[in-house]
């Protein structure tokens, strides 16, 4: 195993926990996303490069649009709830 | 169940679990020592069949053409649920684009922002091209070509106007997009029916291994497929800015009790 592949899995390993121990669900969409390129990383340097772009595009770009989107629209009817 | 009652559960599952996985993974195959004989069946004999050379897209878009297709309809079907689920509904009212207030709901990027954004539209769109229409030759494909090409479209969003982003994409266009992308990889099994023996069987002259025009049938499908996969995500990413931006509880009181 090279060091990229040690260096890859352990980013995963510590990425992981981090997305599942992150609180407010904005940091967590962030922290996913970053999750998901380690994964990327680790698929690449484990020689699936196929599988690696479909890894970053749908969690670098393709979920966390989706979750900020649904956080803007909870927020913005807390943000109406406590006007009225 | 008491707290110590449920930490102690869940540890003896946890190192249950922990025990097999580690069994489990101690009996794996070394790296690269994969013990079946399709990989190696596909690695000797793919590209000589397929005239494709990068034998992922070849098993995808080839040989098992038919399960790419039943998983393009499990993206559309979520999609079109998406859409059901986040329909007009009574008691809300839908804001015109670029109504006041309407652009305002998410923070508005500064405009250095808003310039990479708007930069980065083309590059996006030639990107997303080309890894699609390589996809028999390099990695890549329908799927990974999509995406970007979807998302270059949803920066005019990021990096401009909401308002802006639906005329240069308006819902119906994007719809039909999606439905296009979809219907045209089940044609292209059609076509195998029709010009060949078998669903999804080549039809088209497979050509030199190597160039762009080749593989038969497999960058027709590719082609398709980021059709779909575009649509799907940006239809996915317009409802839910719709429901961001557009969509407010309707307050004109002719709801009924």
């Amino acid at each position: 195993m090279t060091a990229l592949q040690v260096g890859a899995l352990v980013l995963v390993a510590v990425g992981a926990p981090v997305v599942a121990l992150v609180r407010d669900p904005l940091r967590q969409a962030f922290c996913f996303g970053v999750f998901g390129t380690a994964l990327a990383i680790l698929f690449f340097v484990f020689q699936a490069p196929d599988v690696a772009l479909s890894q970053m595009v749908v969690s670098a770009v393709g979920l966390p649009v989706i979750v900020i989107l649904a956080l803007a629209k909870l927020r913005e009817e807390e943000a109406e709830g406590e006007e009225e | 169940m008491s707290r110590p009652a449920r930490f102690w559960l869940f540890g003896a599952g946890a190192l249950a679990l922990a025990a097999m996985l580690v069994l489990a993974i101690v009996d794996l195959p070394g790296f690269g020592h994969y013990p079946g004989p399709y990989g190696d069946l596909i690695e000797q004999g793919g590209e000589s069949a397929t005239h494709a050379t990068d034998l992922v897209t070849a098993v995808n878009f080839d040989y098992r053409a038919y399960d790419t297709l039943g998983e393009e309809f499990i993206l559309f079907a979520a999609v079109l649920g998406i859409a059901i689920v986040l329909r007009d509904r009574r008691g809300e009212r839908k804001r015109a684009p670029g109504a006041p207030g309407t652009e305002g709901g998410l923070v508005r990027p500064s405009a250095a922002l808003g310039m990479v954004g708007l930069a980065m539209v083309g590059p996006l769109v030639v990107l997303g091209i080309e890894i699609a229409v390589h996809g028999h030759l390099t990695p890549g494909g329908g799927f990974q070509g999509g995406l970007p090409l979807g998302s270059a479209v949803f920066l005019a969003f990021l990096g401009g106007e909401y308002a802006a982003m639906k005329k240069v994409a308006p819902h119906a266009a994007v719809e039909l997009g999606e439905a296009a992308g979809a219907a045209g990889y089940a044609l292209v099994g059609l076509g195998g029916l029709l010009f060949a023996t078998a669903f999804f069987q080549n039809f088209i002259d497979r050509g030199e291994p190597g160039r762009l025009l080749s593989a038969g049938t497999i960058p027709l499908s590719n082609i398709a497929v980021a059709l779909e996969v575009a649509g799907a995500f940006l239809l996915l990413w317009i409802e839910f800015s719709d429901q961001a931006l557009l969509v407010v509880p309707d307050d004109s009181g002719d709801e009924e009790g």
